[in-house]
């Protein structure tokens, strides 16, 4: 019989080896499922894995967006990373995303059509702003009320897509649009814009702002003494309070440090890719972002390789959609059978699978219960 | 603006059909809690309950045995939450996301071949002369099977938890893992069928939205429907009528709001929209900022996992 047994450290060798089996069993398990829905299993694989990079036909268009669609995914992982490392669990980085491209979005139509330098990092400090105020409500609750910070940050999450339908309806529509929902376009008013940096490479200052949060990141978590109270808090609560962590801090900054990450990401969306505000301007980032985190085990160097490759799943789906007509919730579903795998296969970072008898040896990895598709 | 086109009686009455979802969802994941699970993928199992009632309430034609596969659909899925939290022990707020995240793509997935159609509509019970009562006929006869399903499902949970043996080793279990373990109550199995009561339960709250309360399947129709009815349980305090009771008061603001909507009160429907979850949030802040009263309400092994040791 198999039975579990609690390793006394976490597996160094399953830790890094464990998202890499997820993606590959993801691949089988989609595989299956592009199979179920009548479609090659192994074009469909290529068509989203390799051929948005690699084949003649399409990479000219794809390889750009990879960075396009990379970076706020990264930037914003890297800010949730932090909180989920410590157990504070912010999950409405989609709601700061839009409250912080509608602030960047308003300030840039006050200065509009004046042509200064000055309103593109207004806008940079504008979306930073937003995103951290719409955070700030979930930790002020917490550590003023001890409000479930899970709860406050998602339900909030809805009322921001409903202050973006009002701005892209109302308060905030072109008053040239001739009646149309929808701002006046931002990428187009160059003070504004933001432009790709190098021509088709899809770098434009998001991806520029995403990497410089990974370096942060990357000194905050392992070379600061606030990285390793983030640690503590995590692992060890009580430890931590002993040690002289401050929880409410800890929560205002997490949240704080996420909601700011994601509200520079809705930022650069909005006066670049999106190029203005729509109803529909949200497209997930917020939400997919929290698997780009676990899947780059909460490293900011791991959740720059999850990133890139969530965004190729992306661009793969866009790409199976429209030369397989594959569905694009499948592509959801994708994503979400990662989380799954990703999470099935922790066990055995933290755990050793034993045969009880005879003598217990190590057993070989079994595979994990395949979800139903 | 014309308050006067709001009848109270009609109000209630279809609070009482708003509400019948997260009542459902919610009462469901009550028991879950209890027995020391959180399971935040309530929404993403209310939404595959919502489209698999639809696609079979469609195609058999009998909206019934839609519910019925809803109630399949919920548990099956609730059993792959299972599976990680209580098997593999994952971690019970990433497998709840992730479940909540697998639920809106499967469902849109499934539901794609079904936007637009018209499901088979689910007749009220018949109280013959009884629903022509002024008043009491609309609000208590007035309604299909299910509105009192779930009011049976509210005592019969009280009555279980509260009254028989079973719901005192699922409250034992809940408060303390390691006593009820040592009591030789088995743990994983305890909490594996609770959570998939919990997803039964919200999937069949999710096909009474899709089935009779919209009736129609559009993507992301339960709208954050799952996340209001994990706040009524800490808002209920962990009580089954006090779940009651916060559905019922949740499902007269979103059906006032409505009402204010068509009568054209002056906000915007946007501001009007987005109230039902302004208001979870002030009545969460409410309830746990008293926090004698929450530290004795909550189960003390919520959210932690179990591994018997040896």
């Amino acid at each position: 019989m198999l039975r579990l047994e609690k390793r006394p450290n976490p597996s160094q060798f399953w830790n890094y080896a464990t998202p890499v089996v997820a993606v590959l069993l993801t691949m089988v398990a989609g595989g299956i499922l592009f199979w179920v829905l009548g479609k090659n299993p192994f074009e469909a694989i290529k068509l989203i894995f390799w051929d948005p990079l690699f084949s003649e036909q399409f990479a000219a268009y794809s390889r750009p967006q990879l960075l396009i669609k990379a970076g706020p995914l990264i930037l914003i992982a890297v800010g949730l990373a932090i909180g989920f490392r410590a157990g504070i669990w912010n999950i409405g980085a989609e709601g700061q995303y839009i409250i912080g491209a509608l602030c960047a979005a308003q300030m840039a139509l006050w200065f509009y059509p004046a042509e200064l330098w000055i309103v593109f990092p207004l806008m940079i400090l504008a979306g930073a702003f937003g995103g951290w105020l719409w955070a700030m409500i979930p930790a002020v609750l917490k550590t003023r009320f001890n409000t479930n910070e899970i709860l406050v940050s998602l339900l909030l999450v809805y009322v921001a897509e409903k202050i973006l339908a009002a701005a892209a309806t109302g308060f905030m529509r072109n008053p040239e649009g001739s009646g149309f929902p929808g701002s006046r376009n931002i990428f187009n008013y160059s003070a504004a814009s933001n432009q790709e940096l190098i021509a088709n490479s899809g770098l434009h200052w998001g991806v520029v702002a995403a990497f410089i949060a990974v370096i942060f990141a990357y000194v905050l978590l392992h070379r600061h003494l606030l990285g390793f109270h983030v640690q503590l808090a995590g692992q060890a609560p009580r430890a931590a309070k002993f040690a002289g962590v401050a929880p409410a801090r800890l929560v205002l900054l997490c949240l704080g440090i996420s909601g700011l990450m994601a509200g520079l990401a809705g930022m650069f969306e909005v006066a670049g890719p999106a190029r203005l505000i729509t109803i529909d301007f949200n497209s997930g980032y917020g939400f997919t972002a929290i698997i780009v985190a676990f899947l780059g085990r909460l490293h900011p160097i791991g959740i720059v390789l999850a990133g890139l490759l969530l965004a190729l799943t992306y661009i793969g789906g866009e790409l199976a959609q429209f030369m397989l007509n594959l569905p694009s919730a499948a592509i959801q579903v994708f994503q979400g059978m990662l989380l799954f795998f990703l999470l099935a296969l922790d066990v055995l970072s933290n755990y050793r699978l034993r045969l009880m008898r005879p003598a217990p040896v190590t057993a070989p990895a079994p595979k994990p219960s395949t979800e139903s598709v | 603006m014309d308050l006067s086109s709001i009848n109270p009686v009609v109000l209630i009455a279809s609070l009482m059909v708003a509400a019948t979802p997260i009542l459902l969802a919610a009462i469901g994941e009550l028991v879950v809690e209890k027995s020391g699970v959180l399971n935040l993928g309530v929404e993403g199992m209310m939404i595959v309950g919502a489209v698999s009632g639809f696609a079979i309430a469609v195609t058999t034609q009998n909206p019934y045995l839609g519910m019925l596969a809803a109630i399949v659909a919920g548990a099956l899925v609730a059993l792959i939450f299972a599976a990680l939290t209580q098997l593999l022990m994952a971690n019970q707020v990433a497998s709840g996301l992730a479940l909540t995240l697998f639920g809106l793509g499967f469902s849109a997935l499934v539901g794609q071949n079904y936007v637009g159609i018209v499901p088979p509509r689910t007749p009220k019970l018949d109280f013959g002369p009884l629903t022509d009562l002024p008043v009491v006929g609309r609000i208590i006869f007035g309604h299909d099977i299910l509105v009192y399903i779930s009011l049976l499902i509210v005592a019969a949970t009280w009555f279980w938890l509260n009254k028989t043996q079973g719901g005192r080793v699922l409250r034992a279990v809940g408060e303390n893992h390691d006593s009820a373990h040592a009591l030789g109550y088995k743990v994983t199995r305890v909490r594996i069928l609770a959570i998939m009561f919990g997803g039964a339960c919200a999937g069949l709250g999710g096909a009474y939205l899709s089935l009779v309360r919209v009736p129609s399947w559009t993507e992301g129709m339960t709208a954050g429907a799952g996340w209001i009815a994990l706040a009524l349980v800490v808002f209920a305090s962990w009580r089954p009528w006090r779940v009651l009771a916060g559905a019922y008061l949740f499902g007269g603001i979103m059906v006032l709001q409505l009402n204010l909507q068509a009568a054209g009160f002056r906000i915007p429907v946007e501001y009007l929209s987005m109230s039902p979850y302004l208001i979870t949030i002030v009545v969460l802040v409410i309830m746990s900022s008293s926090r004698g009263r929450r530290s004795m309400a909550a189960p003390g092994s919520l959210g932690r996992s179990f591994h018997a040791a040896g």
